[in-house]
């Protein structure tokens, strides 16, 4: 069957509708993206369907990634009569005697509640709140939490996100009942490409790839010139620690090929490529399955729903380039050449893949389109402050407690987001600073933790929005360390043609290394400010010209660590080895034996209950007993 | 450019030239533009990319062997060399980093006694570096050929690697 308008939607749509929210059955979601499966939720998903084969009440499904990825695997059971439940850290142990409680009501068996994270009180996405809530006649069991009360809920705002982990991503008629296409058929029917365009512009979305230029805008200039038009999706995802594209591609697929198709209906293009990063293959599955079912149902195509308008989309893989992110590499790649970025004195709109006419937006920019085109311009500027408006996806990861993927309204404060959502640093460690903009980004100190989420305020700290990625740094993380880690990831990853990035990447990290290894010298320190300000000034790309980025932050922020390698040779953070060593604390040791049964090297000895020794000649630093002490009895000096 | 003629490649691994065809111009349409899928495809049926099947594809997409060799000396996931049975990825991406990546880089470096990018002499592993995997919430991380093992620690490296003959 094919879809020719927005009536015969409807239809399946309100089936669909039903389906997500008041099934017939127990419907069981499990969470899996790779991130879920990473955590098991695989043989969660195989224990329960082979438990329940028989089982006509019970219907396992598969959905995206639900975000709080700490906890993973996480699961939702939901029914026509029952409050929607969500579980944690469920595995293919548990699974069965949870979904029997929620069967029998037995909310209160010690065994599963422990597992029980909130029920929902309101599934409704927010392109559907004119709709009824589908809770609204089911009584919530008193005494659990509503997890969108629950911290790592509360405050977050799904617009990119507003379909992962609750639609199967394999499904497109899911996503139907969830509002999908719509959007691009009511444009394709009624709309002027003028006139979505327009929308895009009063929305004030800007790029999230991390250039954060106005997308209207862009889209307006692709459109006037004329040739081939192309319509690309930037899903290399290069940031390392940033997985806000994978998410969205491997749980709501459908969103971004809606983008893409409004966006060539816009500007008038018939061809879309995606190119998708090579650590991501189950993405390229699911979207391999989300092309080939809107083309079943006549949304990708020739002459979509009877009209002039035709568009297909062809996915291509990228093979590990980090600079094949940047827009005009990945165009060369997409030719099938090496990655090597050009001057851009001919923009790629102008002049891109093919030497064709070329709109290239990331995969979170394109998966907002179809909600700004629904709900208006005005609604999506209405989030937000007044240079970014919206919301922003961000991987809130490294030493916080509750990890995963968040989607908040520009504007809220870095603070807000690392000490309640992520719940601050887990066990007693101290805070010490948040990574955001990945390699081009910066390190951004406790004292300024109050600087909200706005292109303009990041970028006053020294830092970028950047795509997503947000890194959260403790006490155990040396800053020198991470600024030699961002340049020999650089180093890499340069593509090598301007020698202010090739040569001047590497001469700081020799430097870098030298101060991590304890050789650092006077002057070492404006010696690196002043290659990273040649860096900045004659890179081609902004792969080179933000290099500098990590270094220079560090040094701005955290000078006192960099002076006490280079002058006291001390790695405060017991990382870079050569400047600290491992001592056990008389007073605070137990004689609890675990160090000394853990340490592969021997190194540690002592009696039960007394007092252990470490002997610094064989301790090769490896960290193990550190980690594993619980009494904090090994001491960096 | 003068027409190479296709003959084995040095390493004596035995090629199936009718395949290559297959997926040369059945999957990929013969077209230029599809080189780096193309790569992936024989790394994907061989490990590594025979230089014999670089020639031949040269030959049959009509573009010059330097060109194909800078495409895949350029892109970090292809390999010019065969790989071990086991292909063992560490993520040293920002997010395993901070958490101790590194260190279970040492430990596995010294378990396996290779570095980054070796293959050990038995051809059960080889060691390569990622930059993440998109899993970054379990951090560190390694995969070992399509399984990922989240949270490790350098500890329990010896009994994971024992999984994988
Ligand atoms: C070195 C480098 C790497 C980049 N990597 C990515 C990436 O992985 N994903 C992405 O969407 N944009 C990346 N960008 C930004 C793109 O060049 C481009 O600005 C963006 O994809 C445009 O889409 P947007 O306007 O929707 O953000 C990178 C830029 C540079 C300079
Ligand atoms: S700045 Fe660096 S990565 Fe960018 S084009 Fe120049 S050498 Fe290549
Ligand atoms: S940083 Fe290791 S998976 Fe992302």
């Amino acid at each position: 069957m094919t879809i020719q308008s927005v009536t015969d939607l409807e239809q399946i749509k309100e089936e669909y509708r039903l389906k997500l929210n008041l099934p017939e059955t127990i419907k069981v979601n499990v969470g899996m993206a790779s991130c879920g499966i990473a955590a098991g939720a695989r043989a969660s998903f195989d224990a329960a369907k082979h438990e329940f084969s028989n089982d006509t009440g019970i219907d396992i499904c598969q959905t995206g990634c639900i975000g709080y990825c700490e906890v993973e695997p996480l699961v939702e059971i939901l029914s026509r009569t029952k409050p929607r439940m969500m579980y944690k850290n469920v595995t293919k142990d548990n699974i069965v005697d949870i979904i029997n409680d929620y069967r029998h009501n037995a909310f209160n068996n010690k065994k599963t509640r422990k597992h029980i994270l909130g029920q929902v009180k309101d599934p409704r996405s927010l392109l559907e709140n004119d709709m009824d809530n589908p809770q609204e006649n089911i009584d919530p069991v008193e005494g659990i939490p509503f997890l969108e009360e629950t911290p790592f809920f509360k405050g977050q705002v799904k617009i990119a996100l507003r379909n992962c982990g609750y639609i199967n991503p394999d499904s497109i008629e899911e996503y139907f009942g969830k509002q999908g296409y719509t959007a691009f058929l009511t444009a394709l029917k009624t709309n002027k490409p003028q006139d979505i365009i327009t929308t895009i512009k009063e929305s004030g979305l800007r790029g999230r790839g991390g250039g954060g230029f106005p997308t209207g805008i862009k889209w307006a200039t692709c459109a006037k010139f004329s040739g081939e038009r192309y319509i690309i999706c930037n899903a290399d995802e290069g940031d390392p620690g940033a997985y806000m594209d994978r998410s969205i591609l491997e749980g709501d697929p459908h969103s971004v090929i809606e983008g893409m198709l409004i966006a060539g209906l816009a500007i008038g293009s018939s061809q879309g490529f995606m190119y998708v990063r090579n650590e991501y293959p189950l993405a390229v599955k699911r979207l391999v399955t989300a092309i080939k079912q809107a083309t079943a149902y006549g949304l990708l195509g020739d002459n979509i729903a009877g009209s002039t308008f035709s568009f297909k989309i062809k996915i291509s893989t990228g093979a590990g380039a980090f600079v094949c992110g940047e827009s005009t590499a990945l165009m060369a790649s997409l030719e099938g050449k090496v990655g090597r970025p050009r001057a851009k004195y001919v923009h790629t709109v102008e002049k891109g893949f093919r030497d064709q006419p070329s709109n290239l937006n990331n995969v979170e920019t394109y998966a907002n389109v179809p909600a700004i085109l629904l709900k208006g311009g005005g609604w999506y500027a209405g989030f937000g402050t007044d240079n970014s408006k919206g919301t922003k996806a961000f991987s809130l990861v490294g030493k916080v407690k509750n990890t995963g993927l968040i989607e908040v309204p520009m504007g809220i404060s870095l603070r807000e987001i690392v000490f309640n959502m992520g719940q601050g640093v887990p066990g007693k460690k101290k805070f010490k600073a948040i990574q955001t903009g990945g390699p081009s980004g910066g390190c951004i100190p406790e004292s300024l933790m109050d600087t909200p989420v706005d292109y303009q305020q990041l970028a006053r700290v020294g830092s970028i929005m950047g795509s997503g990625g947000m890194i959260v740094m403790d006490q155990d993380t040396c800053l020198v360390d991470v600024a030699r880690y961002f340049l020999d990831f650089l180093k890499e990853e340069s593509c090598g043609q301007c020698n202010p990035c090739r040569e001047g990447i590497k001469q700081s990290l020799d430097i870098l290394t030298a101060i991590c290894e304890g050789k650092g010298k006077e002057g070492d320190i404006e010696l690196l400010e002043e290659l990273g300000s040649m860096i900045e000034k004659f890179s081609l790309c902004g792969l080179g010209t933000s290099a500098p980025n990590p270094v220079l932050t560090t040094i701005k922020y955290f000078r006192e660590e960099y002076e006490s390698h280079i002058i006291d040779k001390k790695c405060k953070a017991g990382v870079c080895k050569n400047l600290f060593f491992y001592e056990i604390d008389e007073n605070a040791c137990t004689g609890c034996t675990v160090c000394a049964k853990k340490c592969p090297q021997n190194a540690i000895t002592g009696e039960k209950k007394e007092p252990h020794l470490l002997e610094q000649d064989k301790c090769i630093k490896c960290g193990i007993c550190y980690d594993a002490c619980k009494f904090n009895a090994i001491v960096i000096k | 450019m003068s027409k190479v003629t296709t003959q084995p490649g040095n390493d004596g691994e035995e090629i199936d030239y009718l395949e290559l065809d297959q997926i040369i111009e059945k999957e990929f349409d013969g077209e230029k533009e599809n080189l780096i899928m193309i790569l992936q495809a024989i790394q994907r049926r061989y490990n590594y990319l025979p230089k014999a099947t670089l020639l031949y594809a040269s030959e049959k997409l009509d573009i010059p062997y330097s060109k194909i060799y800078e495409v895949g000396t350029f892109y970090s996931t292809f390999s010019l060399e065969p790989r071990g049975r086991n292909i063992v990825s560490i993520c040293l991406g920002t997010a395993c980093h901070v958490r101790g990546g590194e260190r279970v880089r040492e430990q596995l470096e010294k378990t396996l006694e290779i570095k980054d990018g070796e293959t050990t002499e038995d051809k059960r592993y080889t060691l390569e570096s990622v930059r993440c995997i998109g899993c970054c919430s379990l951090g560190p991380v390694i995969k070992i050929n399509e399984d990922m093992h989240g949270r490790i620690a350098p500890d329990q490296i010896d009994t994971v690697l024992h999984q994988y003959e």
